[in-house]
């Protein structure tokens, strides 16, 4: 196949029912937009610590995707992942308990914002290693191919990922094996500063996957509806005929790498033209255009969403530290004789000046 | 209880378990086909078949990390890197993700993985067919590092680390595959993070694990005959965790102590075992702690540099000696000889 799906510049005329889905579309893409502004806000209130990346102009792509799988699906991502766990239905408040470092967090606390992680909603993680969640998901299809089952896994990544040795490793290995996962390289432009130009000898990402006979396809990440039918067509493929899929969406960053990046190294023009394609102020100005919503419908949508925010900040706000007690709680899931539970000061054997010679 | 070899034991016991769980598979270069660069897996692929004998490409952190995923949905992964000077190129899967995601996620999801992987100089391999750095995986928590050094240990060990919902590291040793030793029947697991006394003695103990557990035997057999030195031997047998209490307790009873490694001296597996001794049994110290260790070179391939190199019963029995007469407690007749 190894297909372009023609850039568009904006959605094309669809039906009612169309209309109506892109309208739910648009509250999630909405949702991912303000809940990460806020999470931008609660970073530089020093709410939130580590390191953080937001979605913020990856909406349409992370909307698309998510649509595309179902629920008995798995997903892995890398640490760009707080919209991922928003859409695929991890609870709001969760997630920001989580950012928090809160008990509540979806991972307890333990992981924070690159590190969301939901068995119930089979998100098996955000990972921050570069690359590191791809031969895990490869993994888990493997298991689900083991089992003879008919479940999916998807694997995001940014398009730096496609550099590393993990990325070639566990392509062929998933077209050796026939496995069942669909790779998509969320291609933003930039891996923190560097260019795709600059790090990939060969930009058109996608085409990497020829290497491995493995078909693939480069798609608008701003267009919901085109990411969704693109991924869609590529999950199905993995389900009924297991073979992997490599899906390139191409959309652009509306911010730094991460919160506290400003960004100095863009190209003013390139920032203006990324912004001209941001992908919820584009839908915003086509469901009007269109006719399927008027403004203070779609305000009306905002002010809903933003009270999903505000309630999921409230939660994370309220929720309890984790306990000092709990950790050591973690480190084996079996447990076993002579595990370290020392504290930096605490001694190795018990002081006991009477003791010895 | 029948006399088998090291290799024997721990093919026996993979093909046993394979038998009794259907979620238990291999994975690794050429343990198929090939049959294993060990021939631990012999007649595994003719028997099992290709489902749950899997010959992998040469990619360490890929198939690793396949494993790693495989079993974050339930399976049991039983990956075999050919030596451990490869399971470098698996670091960031091992140490980064298998170590990790119980513990980053919050306990939601465990990890029930064994890689099993040689180490070992002494066959002429060079410096990076030698090497001994299952340090970086007991440094990590985690991780359950073991170390078998007999055939009754490599069965007990391997069942207990197939069983065990935390990602295992089962450390062999080239130098071990053709050793013999009695093996209990039936399947009941060891106990990973427990050391064994594996010789009660009363004047110096001995501390090691894989080959040098072994090579302490020899050695305290050897000091009881030839000088009439009773050495206590432990064998580490688990590295992550460390059984410090079993170690401390025989230096409490017998006032000095050697340690013995195959790794590198220098902030190797050795310090940490010295330092454990001097935490927990410093006032009943008669003598320094010293360490026998592989010299700090990268391995040369020449037979003399290498042997040189490489820690040796005669090494052992030498800084016993040492040891014992500084302490005054070496016999007149000993020193004699």
């Amino acid at each position: 196949m190894a297909t372009t799906s023609r850039a568009r510049k904006r959605p094309q005329r669809r039906s009612t029912k169309d209309g109506k889905q892109l309208l739910t579309y648009y509250r999630q893409m909405l949702l991912v937009r303000r809940f990460e502004e806020r999470t931008a806000r609660a970073y530089t209130e020093a709410k939130i610590g580590g390191y953080c990346h937001l979605n913020l102009g990856e909406e349409a792509t992370v909307v698309g995707l998510m649509e595309a799988i179902t629920e008995r699906d798995y997903l892995f991502t890398n640490y760009r992942d707080h919209g991922y766990a928003l859409i695929r239905g991890m609870d709001p408040g969760r997630v920001m308990a989580e950012l928090y470092g809160r008990s509540d967090g979806v991972a307890r606390g333990w992981g924070g914002s690159m590190h969301l992680f939901d068995t119930e909603v089979r998100l098996l993680g955000g990972y921050g290693i570069v690359g590191g969640q791809l031969p895990l998901a490869a993994g888990a299809a493997m298991a689900i191919s083991y089992r003879g089952g008919d479940e999916v896994v998807m694997c995001q990544m940014g398009d730096g990922t496609t550099n590393i040795g993990a990325f070639h490793e566990t392509l062929n290995i998933a077209a050796l094996w026939d496995l069942p996962v669909v790779f998509v390289v969320v291609n933003n432009q930039l891996g923190m500063g560097t260019t795709v130009e600059m790090a990939s000898a060969e930009p058109e990402l996608y085409k990497r996957a020829s290497a491995y006979r493995m078909e693939s396809a480069r798609v608008d990440g701003n267009d919901v509806i085109a990411v969704r039918d693109a991924a869609a067509a590529a999950v199905e493929r993995a389900r009924t005929e297991h073979k992997p899929f490599l899906l390139e969406t191409m959309s652009g960053r509306l911010r730094g790498h991460s919160v506290v990046d400003p960004a100095t190294y863009r190209d003013p023009e390139e920032v203006q033209a990324v912004q001209e394609q941001d992908p919820v102020a584009t839908l915003h100005n086509h469901l009007i255009s269109e006719g399927i919503a008027d403004a203070d419908q779609l305000s009306a949508i905002d002010a809903e969403v933003g009270e999903v925010v505000a309630a999921a900040v409230e939660f994370a706000e309220n929720s309890p530290h984790p306990e000092v007690e709990s950790l050591f709680d973690y480190t084996y899931a079996t447990p076993v004789p002579n595990d370290s539970r020392r504290l930096p000061a605490d001694p190795l054997f018990p002081l006991d000046p009477t003791a010895g010679a | 209880m029948a006399v088998i070899t090291y290799r024997q034991a721990l093919h026996d016991t993979l093909r046993a378990e394979m038998l009794r769980d259907e979620n238990v598979f291999l994975m690794g270069e050429e343990i198929g086909r090939f049959e294993g660069s060990y021939k631990i897996t012999a007649g595994m692929l003719d028997e099992f078949g290709p489902r749950r004998v899997r010959d992998t490409p040469i990619a360490e952190e890929g198939f690793t990390g396949i494993a790693v995923g495989a079993a974050m949905l339930g399976l049991r992964p039983v990956v075999e890197i050919m030596t451990i000077n490869f399971s470098l190129l698996a670091l960031d899967q091992i140490v980064n993700h298998a170590a990790k995601i119980y513990g980053m996620f919050g306990g939601q999801n465990s990890v029930p993985m064994v890689i099993r992987t040689p180490g070992g100089g002494g066959q002429q391999l060079a410096a990076t067919h030698s090497q001994n750095v299952e340090l970086f995986y007991a440094f990590t928590p985690g991780l359950k590092v073991v170390a078998p050094s007999s055939p009754a240990d490599a069965k007990a060990l391997l069942l207990a680390a197939i069983r065990d919902d935390d990602p295992v590291l089962f450390l062999e040793n080239l130098a071990l595959y053709n050793t013999k030793g009695e093996v209990p029947d039936g399947d009941e697991p060891g106990e990973i993070g427990r050391a064994a006394v594996t010789r009660e003695g009363s004047d110096i103990t001995l501390v090691g694990y894989s080959r040098m557990a072994r090579v302490a035997l020899q050695v305290a057999e050897k000091l009881a005959a030839e000088e009439g030195i009773d050495a206590e031997v432990v064998d580490l047998r688990s590295l992550r965790p460390l059984d410090r209490e079993t170690v401390v307790q025989s230096v409490r009873k017998t006032n000095c102590a050697v340690v013995l490694e195959d790794d590198w001296l220098t902030y190797g597996i050795g310090a940490e075992v010295a330092a454990s001794i001097s935490d927990g049994a410093f006032d009943w110290l008669d003598a320094p702690v010293r360490r026998v260790a592989m010299a700090e070179v990268p391995l040369p391939y020449a037979k003399p540099l290498e042997l040189a190199a490489l820690p040796s019963a005669d090494d052992v029995v030498t800084v016993v000696q040492q040891t014992l007469d500084a302490v005054g407690r070496r016999s007149d007749r000993a020193r004699a000889r």
